[in-house]
């Protein structure tokens, strides 16, 4: 209680009584409507925690007596929204590329699924935005090794590369060097050949050697003119773009002991809505056909 | 038996009295008519503010077919603002900032000036309060009748009036309520969706919220909205200086103040309390310029009357300046200072503001062009040796018309461009249709020859062209490529 309550000299204001070290507190009191709202928010406050989850004892927390979780409220609207998605994966799984493309609404459903299941998927190989990495195609490029329209992107996705699907896509570079078909001197040769002619990098070597040895070996797969083949999965060498990089060494290491990029089936994995809508957003990462 | 003094006795009664004195009564505030010129001064800005606020959502406006057909209309929905010919769009909203600033400014520079013009006389709480006092003193009687009343105990009369002023009072704060909504949806819509209960769960929402705040602060929360709730009252002090014109008792001519007939050395204040009684927040402006006050002048009304029966000077409560009035006590008379730097700083700035703004409107774009760069892949080689960047391209067509626009990038000869997903053929101009009112999403990849490309990235301008009016609009954006590409 307040020991001594004077007038303040200089405000003419009551004093609380409360004085610390000579200082004094002068009172203004509260409007009392203002303490009833407080009551109020209390009052609110308590009516809260007996309806909504409040108070946590030892294993668990009382729920209160709606019932209510945040955790129910999201799977309700993440359910929601999965049934909303299911109606247009449906539609995407069942209609035809071009159906789905004269509809742009499904287009901007079918992209977006696309954009998401390729970043959770694809991008570790074939990083954001299909830019690709030696060893990984850059599906942005238009380099295809299989094929890029529609239904080639989808067979590829779906089967996959080299694996134990029996509709997987497979070739197999032979293994020049490492099984002795071609000496050192020779794949020296052909790799020259390679470079100068295809990689335009052109010196004053004679390449005929190498022109000759290609024509025996590579040609029947890759072209006369370095053109690849894709039945065969042979890339195309008159390029820009190469799967395992732009340097006169990888082609050495290719023809000696070829490497064989693998790719998993995704048609076990993904459902063919999905599939679809991935093959839809690679292909127009700019380098469809 | 222990002595106490007098004041100590005075204040042990005040508290008794007062109950637990840490928490204070509410003094009900009965004010009284008055007549005089600040009170039709305020009459005429209520009358001014409240048909505006009532009306304006039902002024038409025609903006051809398919528009909204209402002048003022903040259409959340659609994200869409409409003030008679001038659109919004929720980029624009900027304006809306520019708007608040200039009226912040604007308040400022009053304030220096005047004191609280706006709270006396435009502030809602203010207009909406004295609307329902009005509503009160007419139904319920003047000062005197109400404070009778509210002091007998209740009886028919006293019950059949409380009802009917509380009927009008949750008239006024529905319409009030109904009015708000009417500025966000199209107003006969929806009064006619309104009476046939289907309008929108927010709409009765939204009413029923506007009406229990206009009931609760107009009619009951009154001053102590002033006092209690608004910031402004707090801060206004640093607005104010000694040169400011604010409601004014002229102590020096009023005191000492004697009541009944004339004596010698008397102050002209006969100590009524006509300025107290009048007062819409209950204070005694002969104690001086006060957090509660509002400058409304009421109480210069109330006094200027008193005076005029009294056969002595008016104005003895008046509009004046500190400084002035300091002079005035020592007999001096002190010109007005209307130019100080406070107030040439404000009026600047509200004019730099006022161009900034009005240049800003009259220079408003109705086309609005935003490029952005692919982030990864940053770019794309491809078999010919080309490098390909990718660009999200959104094109904002603020007009009422369906346009085309060709697009076209600067700084890159040769560059071909392709809309991802549309027409595969590279070209070196894209022609892009855009929709009336809206804003289009394009995903556009442009190819580089190597022949023009340098080395790492390079700056290029996007220009877009409308076809038919030849408007054009440039963004500045890059070309991203390795080191050492190309040449």
């Amino acid at each position: 209680m307040p020991t001594k309550i004077e007038k303040d000299a200089i405000s003419g204001q009551d004093t609380t009584g409360h004085e610390w070290d000579g200082l004094k507190e002068l009172n203004t009191p509260l409007p009392k409507w203002w303490v009833y709202v407080f009551f109020a928010c209390i009052a609110w406050a308590a009516g809260l925690c007996v309806l909504y989850p409040s108070i946590p004892y030892g294993p668990g927390y009382f729920h209160g007596l709606l019932g209510y979780s945040s955790r129910k409220t999201v799977d309700a609207e993440v359910g929601k929204l999965v049934d909303q998605r299911k109606n247009s994966m449906d539609k995407i799984a069942t209609m035809s590329f071009d159906a789905i493309k004269a509809d742009p609404a499904l287009m901007e459903v079918a992209l977006t699924s696309g954009r998401i299941t390729f970043a959770e998927n694809c991008q570790p190989c074939h990083g954001a935005g299909g830019g690709g990495s030696p060893g990984y195609p850059a599906l942005a490029a238009g380099a295809w090794i299989w094929g890029g329209t529609l239904a080639d992107i989808q067979q590829t996705i779906t089967h996959g590369i080299r694996n134990a699907d029996p509709n997987a896509r497979n070739s197999a570079m032979p293994r020049f060097g490492a099984d002795g078909t071609l000496k050192p001197a020779e794949i020296e040769a052909v790799a020259d050949y390679v470079w100068a002619t295809f990689y335009g990098h052109a010196d004053d070597k004679n390449l005929s050697a190498g022109a000759k040895i290609f024509a025996d070996n590579c040609a029947a797969c890759h072209g006369d003119q370095g053109q690849g083949n894709r039945e065969m999965g042979a890339p195309k060498l008159a390029s820009k773009v190469h799967l395992y990089g732009n340097t006169r060494e990888t082609i050495v290491n290719q023809v000696t002991l070829p490497r064989q990029g693998v790719m998993p089936n995704w048609g076990t994995r993904l459902d063919t809505g999905t599939i679809k809508a991935v093959t839809l957003y690679v292909h127009s990462l700019g380098g469809g056909e | 038996m222990s002595r106490i003094s007098k004041e100590d006795r005075r204040l042990q009664i005040e508290h008794e009295a007062a109950g637990n004195h840490l928490f204070a009564n509410r003094l009900r505030v009965y004010p009284k008519t008055v007549h005089g010129p600040f009170r039709r001064v305020k009459w005429a800005i209520l009358i001014i503010c409240l048909t505006i606020y009532y009306l304006l959502p039902w002024l038409r406006w025609n903006r051809g077919p398919g528009h909204p057909t209402q002048a003022v209309l903040l259409d959340v929905w659609h994200e869409r603002f409409y003030f008679f010919d001038l659109e919004l769009w929720p980029q624009d909203i900027w304006l809306l900032a520019g708007l608040l600033i200039l009226g912040a400014v604007a308040l400022f520079l009053v304030t220096s000036l005047f004191g609280r013009l706006w709270c006396g006389y435009t502030c809602p709480q203010t207009v909406w309060t004295d609307l329902f006092m009005w509503v009160e003193r007419w139904v319920e009687g003047d000062r005197n009748e109400r404070m009778q009343r509210d002091a007998q105990p209740l009886n028919a009369d006293t019950i059949w009036k409380k009802v009917l002023k509380h009927t009008i009072w949750l008239g006024i704060a529905f319409w009030t309520g109904g009015a708000w909504i009417m500025y966000y949806v199209d107003a006969p819509t929806v009064t006619v969706e309104f009476w046939t209960l289907s309008a929108s769960t927010q709409v009765y929402f939204f009413t029923a919220l506007f009406t229990a705040t206009t009931y609760v602060l107009a009619g009951w929360a009154r001053e102590q909205v002033c006092t209690y709730m608004c910031p402004w009252p707090r801060f206004q002090s640093a607005m104010l200086d000694d040169q400011s014109f604010t409601v004014t008792y002229q102590a020096w001519r009023g005191e000492p103040r004697t009541r009944g007939k004339a004596r010698d050395g008397a102050g002209d204040c006969i100590d009524c309390g006509a300025c107290v009684t009048a007062c819409p927040t209950g204070i005694d402006i002969r104690d001086g310029i006060q957090l509660e006050c509002i400058n409304c002048g009421l109480c210069v009304d109330a006094c200027n009357h008193v005076m005029e029966r009294t056969k002595r000077d008016k104005w003895l409560i008046t509009w004046d300046t500190e400084s002035r009035q300091n002079a005035k006590k020592a007999g001096r008379n002190e010109p007005i200072r209307i130019f100080r730097p406070r107030t040439i700083i404000y009026l600047s700035v509200l004019v730099v503001a006022m161009i900034g703004m009005t240049t800003a409107l009259l220079t408003r774009s109705t086309l609005g062009l935003s490029v952005q760069r692919d982030r990864a892949p940053v770019f794309v080689p491809l078999a010919d040796g080309s490098l390909r960047n990718g660009y999200t391209v959104k094109i904002a067509n603020k007009t009422q018309v369906h346009a085309n626009f060709e697009l076209t990038v600067d700084g890159l000869p040769g560059a071909t461009l392709v809309v991802a997903e549309g027409d595969p053929k590279p070209q070196p101009v894209l022609h892009l249709p855009s929709t009336a009112d809206q804003v289009d999403t394009f995903r556009v990849l442009v190819t580089g020859r190597p022949a023009s490309l340098t080395n790492g990235s390079q700056p290029i301008d996007f220009v877009l062209r409308d076809t038919t009016s030849g408007h054009q609009t440039i963004y500045h954006s890059t070309f991203m490529g390795p080191q050492g590409y190309g040449k």
